[in-house]
C-alpha cells in the first residue's frame, strides 16, 4: 500500500508538473495580452503606454523565461500576484475557495445523501425502479440554468420564502437562507448519477448467495440491504465521488454566475478571460491537485473496502 | 433573454411578492459588474467609477447637462478669471498654468481635509512612469506642480488645450495613508496602495458615502461619512450588489432584494422594455441616450471598401430606423456620425444617409459591382461582393442586428459573411491588430466633445512598431481630417472650435470611416419611491449626484 501511495504521489508531482507548463502555455498562446485589451479599452493610452505597461507586467519577456520565472516563485510558495484583482492570488483564492466548498460540499453531500437513498430503494423494492429512474432522468436533463430560475421565480419571487441570490450580509444563520436555492439546483442535477451508480451496484450485489446466505441466517432486509450489500457496492459510487471533488474546487460557473455567489468556477473564468495568469494558473492547478489526490483517496478506499484489490 | 424565460418571468411578475419592502433607510443597488480595483487612478472601468462616484469627489467633472463644472474645487480655472494663464513653456513651447483650488469644506473619512499636498501627490505618483497609471498623457504634458496654499495647486502644461480647466483622471489621493506606500516601491504601489489592501479604512474616501464592507465579486456596502459636509445624503446605507446575469439581476429585482438596478451596468434595453410593460407599475425606467456610439468599422485597406461609393451604399442599404423601432422600441438614438446630437458641437445639417435600396443599388453599380446569377454582385475580375461581418459574440443584441443587416444587404447584391468572435479575441487581437477584413460592429465610449483623435487620425493607425496602440482600425487617412483633428483641442474660441466640428463632421458623413448605426440608451430601473437620480449619458456615473436622490 505505501509503495502505491509512493508511486502515485511522484505521479501526480511529474503530472502537475507538465500540466503547469501545458496550461501556462496555452495561456500564454491565447489572443490579445492584458495591455492589448487595456488599449482596446483606454483611447488615451500611447504607445509609450503599451511598451511601458507591458515591461511593468513583465509582457516584454519570452513565454519561456516568463514560466520559469513564475514556477521558480511557485515552488517558494510564492503564488504571484493577480492582475485583475491587484491582490496575491492566494488571498483571492481563499475566500472563493470556501464560498465553492460550502455551496459544492453541500451539494454534493445533498446530492449523494438523496442519491444514495433513491438507489437503495430502486434496488431494493424493483417496482419503484422506474420511478426512480424517471427523477434520475430529470434532475440530469433539467439544465442548471433552467431549474435555477425556476427556483428562483417560485421561491424567491412568487412565494419570497427565499432570496433569489446574493449572499448574506449579516452571515451566521442567515447564510443558510441563500445557500438553499444554489444547493438545491446543483443537488438535484448531480443525484441522479448517485442513483443510477448505487441502484445498478446495489441490485447486482442483492443477487450474490452470500446475500441469501445473510438472509438465511435471519437478518432483516434493511440489515442485510445497509450491512451486507452497500458496502460491497459501494466501489462505483466512490468513483463518482472522486471524480465529483474535483468540481468541490473547480466551482460551478453557471450556478455560481446565476445566484451571483462568487466562486471557483466564476473566478476562473474570469482569469482566463481577463488573461491573469497567476489566478488563472494557480486555480487551474489547484483544481488538477484535488482531482488526483480525490482519485487516488478513492482508490485507497476501494482497496479498503474491497480486500480482492489489494494484489492487483 | 431567452422566450421561455421571459414567459416564466411574466407570470412570476404577476403575483405580488412576499418580501417586505426594505427600510428606506438603505437603497441597495443592483450592477452587473464587480470594479476589480478601488484605486481612483489605476484602470478605468464603468463599475469602479459608479461605487467611486459614492464615496469620491473629482476635481472637475461633466455634469448632467454635458458642461464641465467643479465638484472637488471651487472655481472653474478659466483665463477670464486669471485661474488659468498663457505662458511659454522652458523650451519656448506655448503652455498654460492652472491653478485649482479645492473647496474648504472637502475633508477625507478621518477628518483631515483635502489638500493640495494630496493632489501633489497624486501629480507625483502618476508621473513617475513605472507606478502603473494607465493614461500617461495628462501627466506627461504637466510638467510641473506647484503648491500654492494648502488648498491651491498650480499645474503648468506644455500644451494649451480647450480642455485645460479639466483635471481629468487627476484625483487627491489621501497623501498621509499613501505617499509612504508609493515611495517604498512604485512599481508595487499597486498592489500595496490602501485602496487594495485595506477598502474600509476612512480615510480613502471624502464623498457623501465611505466603503464600510467589500464582499469580493458579490458586493460593496457604503455607509454615510460623517465627515461629508456638503448636502446630506437621504440614505443612511448604500448597498451595491453585483449580479453578472442579467436574468438574475432582473429576479433579484422582482424578488424584493434590489430596489434599482443602475443604467451604466444594468439591464440590456430589449429586456428592460420587456420589463416595463410587464412591471411598469411598480418601477419606473428612465432611458437616457448617451454617447455610446455603436457602428461598424470598416477596412479601407480592403480594395472593395476603399472606394467611398461601396461604404455610402453599405449604409444606404441598411434601414436603420426600422432597425432602432423593431429591435429597440425606437430608444436608440439614430446616429448620422460620430458626434452625439446632444453635443454641443454637434452640426443639425450634416449628411444623413436615409434608407435608400435604389440609390444603394445606382452606387454600386456605379462602382463596378453588378449582380450575378445568384443576385450577389461581382466586379469585372469576377470578384464576389462579400464582406466579412463581425461582432462580439454572445451579444445577443448585436447578433440579432447583424442578421438584420445581412438580410438588408443581401437584398442589394451585398454578401455578408458572419464571424463572430468572444469579446477578448475581437478586441485584444482581430480589431487591435486590424486582422480583421470587412465590418465589425461595436461602440465607443466617450466625454462630451472628445476629439476623435485616437480613431480617426491616420497616425493613430495600429501597427507593431507602434506597439499596436492607436484605435484608427479602419485605418482611415485624410489630410484634411488630421489636420482638424490637430487644430480642435488647441482652440479656445467656442465659435471658431464650432466650425472646425461642423467641417469634421461633415467629412465624416461624406467619407464614412466607419458606418454609423444608432448612440446606445441605458436603461435605468427606479423603484417609484426614488426621485432625483440623473443619468448623464457620458462616462460620469450619476452616482456622483447622490446627495440629490430623495425618496418621495
Amino acid at each position: 500500500m505505501i509503495r502505491l501511495l509512493a508511486a502515485r504521489l511522484v505521479q501526480i508531482a511529474v503530472t502537475m508538473a507538465i500540466l503547469s507548463f501545458a496550461m501556462f502555455l496555452l495561456i500564454g498562446l491565447m489572443p490579445g495580452d492584458p495591455i492589448d485589451l487595456a488599449i482596446a479599452g483606454d483611447p488615451r493610452l500611447t504607445a509609450e503606454d503599451a511598451a511601458r505597461l507591458r515591461a511593468l507586467h513583465g509582457l516584454d519577456q519570452p513565454l519561456l523565461a516568463r514560466y520559469a520565472a513564475w514556477a521558480g516563485g511557485l515552488l517558494e510558495g510564492r503564488f504571484g500576484h493577480s492582475r485583475l484583482f491587484a491582490q496575491p492570488v492566494a488571498d483571492i483564492i481563499a475566500p472563493a475557495l470556501v464560498s465553492t466548498l460550502v455551496l459544492l460540499g453541500g451539494a454534493l453531500l445533498l446530492a449523494g445523501g438523496i442519491g444514495i437513498a433513491l438507489g437503495l430503494l430502486a434496488a431494493a423494492r424493483p417496482r419503484l425502479a422506474p420511478a426512480v429512474d424517471a427523477i434520475a432522468i430529470l434532475g440530469q436533463s433539467a439544465p442548471s440554468f433552467w431549474l435555477g430560475i425556476l427556483l428562483i421565480i417560485l421561491f424567491a419571487v412568487t412565494l419570497g420564502w427565499l432570496p433569489a441570490g446574493g449572499m448574506s450580509e449579516t452571515g451566521g444563520l442567515d447564510s443558510l437562507r441563500f445557500l438553499v436555492l444554489p444547493v438545491a439546483t446543483l443537488a438535484i442535477a448531480n443525484l441522479a448519477a448517485y442513483a443510477r451508480h448505487s441502484a445498478a451496484a446495489v441490485g447486482l450485489t442483492l443477487r450474490e448467495p452470500w446475500i441469501t446466505a445473510a438472509r438465511a441466517r435471519g437478518n432483516g432486509e434493511a440489515r442485510v440491504l445497509l450491512r451486507h450489500a452497500f458496502p460491497n457496492a459501494a466501489v462505483p459510487v466512490l468513483q463518482v465521488a472522486a471524480l465529483d471533488a474535483g468540481a468541490l474546487v473547480g466551482g460551478a460557473l453557471i450556478t455560481e454566475t446565476l445566484f451571483a455567489r462568487p466562486g471557483m468556477g466564476k473566478l476562473i473564468y474570469d482569469a482566463v478571460m481577463g488573461n491573469d495568469t497567476n489566478l488563472a494558473l494557480v486555480a487551474l492547478l489547484l483544481v488538477a491537485l484535488v482531482t488526483m489526490l480525490a482519485t487516488l483517496a478513492a482508490d485507497l478506499a476501494q482497496r479498503a473496502l474491497d480486500p480482492r484489490l489489494r494484489d492487483a | 433573454m431567452k422566450p421561455r424565460l421571459v414567459a416564466l418571468l411574466a407570470i412570476a411578475s404577476l403575483t405580488p411578492a412576499l418580501a417586505q419592502s426594505p427600510p428606506r433607510d438603505q437603497l441597495t443597488i443592483g450592477i452587473t459588474q464587480y470594479p476589480a480595483t478601488l484605486h481612483p487612478n489605476i484602470e478605468s472601468m464603468a463599475a469602479k467609477s459608479y461605487v467611486l462616484g459614492f464615496a469620491r469627489r473629482p476635481l472637475t467633472v461633466y455634469d448632467q447637462d454635458w458642461a464641465l463644472t467643479c465638484m472637488g474645487c471651487d472655481t472653474l480655472p478659466s483665463l477670464d478669471n486669471g485661474m488659468a494663464q498663457r505662458e511659454t513653456t522652458p523650451d519656448g513651447r506655448p503652455g498654460i498654468r492652472v491653478t485649482w483650488r479645492l473647496r474648504e469644506d472637502l475633508r477625507w473619512g478621518d477628518g483631515r481635509p483635502v489638500s493640495a499636498e494630496d493632489l501633489l501627490f497624486a501629480w507625483q505618483a502618476g508621473r513617475d512612469f513605472s507606478t502603473g497609471f494607465g493614461g500617461s498623457e495628462f501627466y506627461r504634458s504637466a510638467y510641473e506642480a506647484i503648491v500654492v496654499d494648502p488648498r491651491s495647486i498650480t499645474l503648468r502644461f506644455d500644451r494649451v488645450t480647450f480642455e485645460y480647466a479639466s483635471a481629468g483622471d487627476w484625483q487627491p489621493l489621501p497623501a498621509h495613508v499613501e505617499r509612504a506606500r508609493w515611495e517604498q516601491e512604485p512599481r508595487s504601489y499597486r498592489s500595496r496602495s490602501a485602496y487594495e489592501t485595506e477598502p474600509t479604512n476612512p480615510a480613502l474616501w471624502n464623498g457623501p458615502y465611505r466603503v464600510i464592507q467589500v464582499q469580493p465579486g458579490a458586493g460593496i456596502t457604503l455607509e454615510r461619512n460623517d465627515t461629508w459636509a456638503g448636502p446630506a445624503p437621504a440614505f443612511r446605507r448604500i448597498a451595491i450588489r453585483t449580479v453578472e446575469s442579467t436574468t438574475a439581476l432582473e429576479a433579484q429585482l422582482l424578488a424584493g432584494q434590489l430596489d434599482m438596478i443602475a443604467g451604466e451596468l444594468g439591464l440590456p434595453l430589449d429586456q428592460a422594455t420587456a420589463l416595463e410593460r410587464r412591471v411598469g407599475a411598480r418601477f419606473r425606467i428612465g432611458y437616457k441616450p448617451g454617447l455610446i456610439y455603436e457602428h461598424l468599422d470598416v477596412n479601407h485597406d480592403t480594395p472593395l471598401l476603399a472606394d467611398r461609393r461601396v461604404r455610402q451604399a453599405l449604409v444606404m442599404a441598411i434601414d436603420r430606423a426600422q432597425i432602432v423601432s423593431r429591435l429597440f422600441d425606437g430608444r436608440q438614438v439614430l446616429a448620422h456620425g460620430n458626434v452625439n446630437p446632444l453635443d454641443w458641437v454637434y452640426d443639425q445639417s450634416i449628411r444623413q444617409w436615409p434608407h435608400d435600396p435604389a440609390r444603394a443599388r445606382a452606387l454600386l453599380e456605379e462602382a463596378g459591382w453588378r449582380p450575378g446569377p445568384d443576385g450577389i454582385r461581382r466586379n469585372q475580375a469576377g470578384e464576389r461582393l462579400t464582406i466579412e461581418l463581425m461582432t462580439t459574440a454572445g451579444n445577443r443584441s448585436r447578433e440579432a442586428v447583424q442578421q438584420v443587416i445581412q438580410g438588408m444587404w443581401r437584398q442589394a447584391g451585398i454578401e455578408a459573411r458572419i464571424r463572430n468572435e468572444p469579446p477578448r479575441v475581437l478586441f485584444g487581437e482581430t480589431l487591435s491588430k486590424r486582422r480583421f477584413t470587412g465590418a465589425v460592429m461595436f461602440a465607443w465610449i466617450s466625454a462630451p466633445e472628445s476629439v476623435p483623435r485616437t480613431t480617426l487620425h491616420s497616425d493613430e493607425i495600429p501597427t507593431a512598431e507602434r506597439n499596436w496602440s492607436g484605435q484608427n482600425y479602419t485605418g482611415f487617412r485624410n489630410a484634411e481630417m488630421d489636420a482638424l483633428l490637430e487644430a480642435i483641442p488647441i482652440e479656445l474660441d467656442r465659435e471658431k472650435r464650432r466650425a472646425l466640428w461642423q467641417r469634421l463632421q461633415a467629412i465624416y458623413a461624406e467619407e464614412l470611416p466607419a458606418i454609423p448605426l444608432w448612440f446606445r440608451a441605458d436603461a435605468h430601473v427606479w423603484p417609484r419611491w426614488l426621485d432625483g437620480v440623473r443619468p448623464t449619458g457620458h462616462l460620469a456615473p450619476s452616482s456622483l449626484w447622490v446627495t440629490d436622490w430623495a425618496v418621495r
